[in-house]
């Protein structure tokens, strides 16, 4: 598990440029798949049919990454960023950035400000080491994504580093797709595209594929920090069963489903009450005549940042619910 | 087509009311189009039989404007009102508007400033403190020449002025609306919907039904977006720049644009000597947003018309750009067979 | 059923949004004698089906008044046993000290929200509103038999069942929007007196508090021709600007603006006219906050007409409304229905 998520989360892969993420995936799970393929808006679509007597399952992981898009290069090679989903102030100063092509740069701030209230996304800019326009226009151009350099590390049972969110999400599905035995479902696993744009990527593959039931992994908040909001979820507490966040209250039948077999299989787990913020089922839910779906969050530290955190423990556990799940007999 | 242009800005579209622009528009294109239909929010799109293909290419520009709905009707005859798309209070005062179907004449009134305190001369005034006066002297009075719910827009000419410049309302969008009746004059291997769409300033409320209806493989977006290069902006914030030709988006608020179609659109501008500018900023939203992820998704790109002031009634935008839009969009229909 | 009584029989009944399962039955139930035929979706969205008597072809008209109410839900259960929560649904933070409450647990239990003393308040702490987040709420047991009865994720409910106000005002918990589900149950009533064709759906939806998901699946799955959305809007009062409320005794409030079908609220509007149906109009600048935006953009768009009950005090435990709306608004709505007879498609082109 350590090697997949270093190995994902180290992919290069801002919302709307999910190639690569893609490709990676793809070699990963080829061939314990039935049918692999690829949609209009990019999103990854592996197959793996059931006995024929289940149901129809549709399980999401988001390939994106939060990332900053160039909109202006100035006469001395700074580089002006737009935010591509969210982009914080106080998780950028100073921290470096990495471009597609390998280009490095550094987050600066207009010092002229006197507060640090002052600063927005608009008074900060790029530094990749150019002296001119023309040198930056070398190396970038607008509408290039640079994202969050990643540097991943192990330390004491966690995984840290960028990108966890939500390709923690992608090595929970590609192990399972590893792990999963005989199951009477169609899985449906999608690894969709532009979830921090507005859950793009999982409203039309949602439409296309007309599942019975989803489930979406992403990764949550935590509430067990010093001083943090108050939040009943913990690093290393188990898997988190979604109950609400501001996209979607998960329906019964499908929480109740993940929570009895969590407790059949003595598998850890906790509730999750999520007072902002939205993941795939909230725009898979809504799908046609609706689709009932729940959410397997995995419990991650310092969210939108370089250096999210996530439990190794809590991977493995993940796992193991979800597999279990997708190899129940369901029936409603 | 400037004369066209004349007759597109001036009729008031708001909202929900885009009645007087339909109206032209299907005297546009019926002789240009296999078969117009109208559906029912409104919108209408101009079908044209392709020559060989099947694949289903979508133009789209948004017929709606941004401006007033009259909410209420006051004991002395003078009129509440709300906004109806997005505007700056702030341009509102001593602004003059024309109400209903009966183009009733109004202006937006402010207190003298000599009945101000000085502290409220710098305050911005808000739209729920604002009304319409019609001249009437009573709630009576007014209910003959008006009722409630009627759509008001901006009074605003349409105006040439320095070196090839123009001044009117609503550019935003009718310059689309224009490239799609330019657009339909060519003959296309594929079937072309150009589709003007209602609602696109409340919430690309149209785009959506219509883009289900419609299920195409390609969408193209032409729109009048935000220009600021002016005094005041710091040249990182002016996202497009006047002069400099259509402007193609990467990304909006609404929607990231296919890569193979922005590339597409950058070549056929460079193949045909086009100038165009890559706007700068993920601002906005349009349309293709609706149109990208309806049903199982399209490609989608948008193109756009940079207009300065946009959403008052004193837009501004240079002819040149709109003719280069026009270009653009057909050396694009020209090719995106291949896409 | 007597319409207050229902009204009465579904305040009481818990249906917090996404989990309206209890309160969907029992408006299944009360469907059925009116309806031709009743079902459910997974969603907790109720559809009564009644068929036109009139013999001729009419049109598949979806009417929505949700089901749903605001609410609360339990966040956690601290080391003493009291329970912090957050909320499902537009709640105001200031109606919530000493509220009763009860919670949806394995059992039904009793609660009320705590509030401070006035003589251990700081000076000027009064000036400010309690936070949500510093509330809890108490139920009298011990951590463990807290802890084995309720757990994060329980929903609660307000206790405040209707009372009669004077005249025919009444007073209660969620009449937003189980007036407009009462009101559905009224139109049928008045639809059986009349002749009407086509199909006319009644759907009770769920989710509305929270972005009118109900209504987008429901819509979705109905597909109709016409939509008419039904729910509350505000009442007058004297701390309330006097151009965004509507007077209790004036009859139904009928939706204008960009989410309404021009020409279909203009039909509504005359068949109020004609029938000396008193009525207020509403001007809406963009979306409503009702079903009706959901519904006019569905698929290839549905035409939506939006009719409304003045209510004072939205989303607190003491709504107030007038029944006599409900009776205006079910009796204008079954003529409207009517109204539609062949020929109907032509109101709805432009």
């Amino acid at each position: 598990m350590k090697d997949l998520i270093q190995k994902l989360s180290g992919v290069y892969g801002p919302s709307g440029n999910e190639e690569l993420v893609s490709e990676a995936i793809r070699g990963e799970i080829e061939s314990y798949v039935d049918e692999i393929r690829v949609d209009v808006m990019g999103n990854l679509i592996a197959i793996k049919k059931g006995n024929g007597t289940g149901k129809k399952i549709m399980l999401a992981a988001h390939m994106d990454q939060i990332g900053l898009m160039i909109t202006h290069i100035d006469d001395k090679g700074f580089l002006r960023f737009a935010n591509l989903g969210g982009i914080s102030v106080a998780n950028s100063v100073c921290r470096r950035v990495l471009f597609q092509n390998g280009t490095v740069g550094v987050i600066g701030y207009e010092t002229e400000l006197d507060s640090w209230k002052d600063i927005t996304l608009a008074k900060m800019y790029i530094d990749i080491g150019a002296s001119n326009r023309k040198e930056a226009e070398g190396l970038v151009k607008i509408g290039d994504v640079a994202v969050y350099h990643p540097l991943f590390s192990v330390g004491n049972g966690k995984y840290i580093g960028g990108a966890m969110d939500d390709r923690a999400g992608c090595a929970l599905l590609v192990k399972t797709i590893r792990d999963i035995g005989d199951t009477p479902n169609d899985l449906y696993f999608v690894f969709t595209v532009q979830e921090e744009l507005g859950l793009r990527g999982a409203k039309t593959s949602a439409y296309a594929l007309e599942p019975d039931l989803a489930i979406a992994v992403d990764v949550t908040a935590t509430g067990d920090t010093p001083k943090s909001k108050p939040m009943a979820v913990a690093l290393g507490g188990g898997p988190a069963i979604k109950i609400k966040d501001a996209s979607v209250l998960a329906h019964p039948m499908v929480k109740d489903l993940m929570i009895n077999t969590a407790q059949k299989h003595g598998i850890p787990y906790q509730l999750e009450i999520l007072e902002y913020g939205g993941t795939d089922s909230g725009a898979i839910h809504l799908s046609r005549g609706g689709v009932p779906s729940g959410v397997l969050s995995i419990p991650c530290r310092y969210v939108h940042s370089d250096s999210e955190t996530i439990d190794a423990g809590d991977m493995d556990n993940g796992v193991r619910l979800l597999t279990r799940i997708l190899e129940e007999n369901i029936s409603f | 087509m400037s004369d066209l242009l004349k007759r597109l800005t001036a009729a008031g579209g708001v909202s929900g009311d885009e009645g007087r622009v339909r109206a032209i528009i299907i005297e546009e294109i019926t002789p240009l189009v296999d078969e117009v239909h109208i559906d029912r929010m409104g919108n209408v799109t101009g079908f044209k039989k392709g020559t060989t293909s099947n694949r289903k290419v979508m133009l789209c520009a948004h017929m709606d404007e941004v401006g007033f709905i009259i909410t209420g009707i006051e004991d002395n005859g003078m009129l509440k009102f709300a906004t109806v798309g997005s505007i700056d209070s702030r341009i509102l005062p001593s602004k003059r508007v024309r109400i209903g179907d009966n183009r009733v004449p109004g202006v937006m009134g402010i207190k003298a400033i000599h009945l101000q305190e000085p502290a409220e001369r710098k305050n911005a005034v808000k739209a729920r403190q604002m009304y319409i006066d019609i001249g009437a002297g009573s709630k009576d009075e007014a209910e003959r020449l008006i009722k409630l719910g009627d759509y008001a827009v901006f009074d605003s000419e349409l105006v040439y002025f320095g070196d090839g410049r123009v001044k009117s309302k609503a550019l935003d969008d009718r310059v689309g609306c224009l490239t799609l009746i330019e657009s339909l004059k060519g003959d296309y291997p594929f079937d072309l919907y150009a589709c003007f769409t209602v609602q696109e300033e409340v919430g690309l409320r149209g785009a959506k039904v219509a883009a289900y209806h419609i299920q195409p493989d390609i969408g193209l977006v032409v729109e009048g977006t935000t220009c600021s290069d002016v005094p005041g902006v710091e040249p990182h914030r002016h996202t497009t720049r006047m002069g400099n030709g259509p402007a193609i988006s990467i990304a909006d608020l609404a929607s990231y644009g296919n890569k193979e179609m922005v590339t597409f659109l950058i070549e056929c501008a460079e193949n045909a000597g086009i100038p165009f500018q890559i706007k700068e900023g993920v601002t906005g939203g349009n349309d293709a947003g609706e149109i990208q992820r309806s049903r199982g998704g399209a490609m989608t790109a948008v193109i756009s018309v940079p207009c300065r002031y946009i959403h008052s009634p004193s837009s501004v935008m240079d002819l040149k750009d709109l003719d280069n839009t026009v270009r653009l969009v057909k050396e694009f229909l020209k090719g995106c067979e291949s896409l | 059923m007597d319409a207050k009584m229902f009204l009465e029989e579904l305040i009481d009944t818990p249906g917090v949004s996404g989990y309206e399962d209890e309160v969907s039955k029992v408006i299944k139930d009360a469907f059925k004698p009116y309806c031709n035929e009743v079902g459910r979706d997974a969603f907790f969205n109720v559809y009564g089906k009644k068929i036109g008597n009139g013999g001729h072809e009419g049109p598949k008209v979806m009417l929505a008044a949700h089901l749903d109410e605001i609410g609360l839900m339990v966040k956690n259960i601290d080391e003493s046993g009291f329970i912090s929560f957050t909320n499902i649904g537009g709640v105001d933070q200031r109606i919530l000290l000493s509220q009763e409450v009860i919670i949806h647990g394995k059992e039904r239990l009793y609660g009320v929200i705590g509030a401070k003393p006035p003589h251990l308040q700081e000076k000027g702490e009064t000036a400010k509103a309690v936070p949500m987040d510093e509330m809890v709420i108490d139920v009298g047991f011990s951590t463990e038999a807290v802890k084995e009865k309720i757990t994060i994720g329980d929903l609660i409910t307000f206790k405040s069942p209707l009372i009669s106000l004077a005249g025919t005002m009444v007073s209660g918990k969620s009449i937003d929007d189980r007036a407009g589900v009462v009101m559905m149950l009224e139109t049928m009533k008045e639809l059986d007196k009349l002749v009407f064709s086509g199909e006319i759906y009644f759907v009770a939806t769920s989710q509305e508090e929270v972005g009118t998901r109900g209504a987008i699946i429901s819509t979705y799955s109905l597909d109709p021709d016409i939509g008419i959305a039904i729910d509350v809007t505000h009442g007058d009062t004297p701390d309330a600007p006097k151009d965004e409320t509507h007077a209790m005794d004036k009859g139904p409030v009928i939706g204008m603006g960009p989410n309404m079908h021009p020409k279909l609220t203009e039909r509504l509007l005359n068949v109020a006219r004609d029938n000396e149906i008193g009525h207020l109009i509403e001007v809406a600048p963009g979306l409503t906050g009702t079903d009706a935006r959901a519904m006019q953009v569905s698929r290839e768009g549905v035409p939506t007409v939006l009719v409304e009950l003045p209510l004072r005090y939205m989303h607190t435990t003491v709504e107030t409304l007038d029944m006599e709306n409900v009776k205006k608004a079910a009796r204008l709505t079954a003529l409207f229905i009517a109204s539609l007879k062949e020929g109907w498609e032509e109101c709805l082109t432009y």
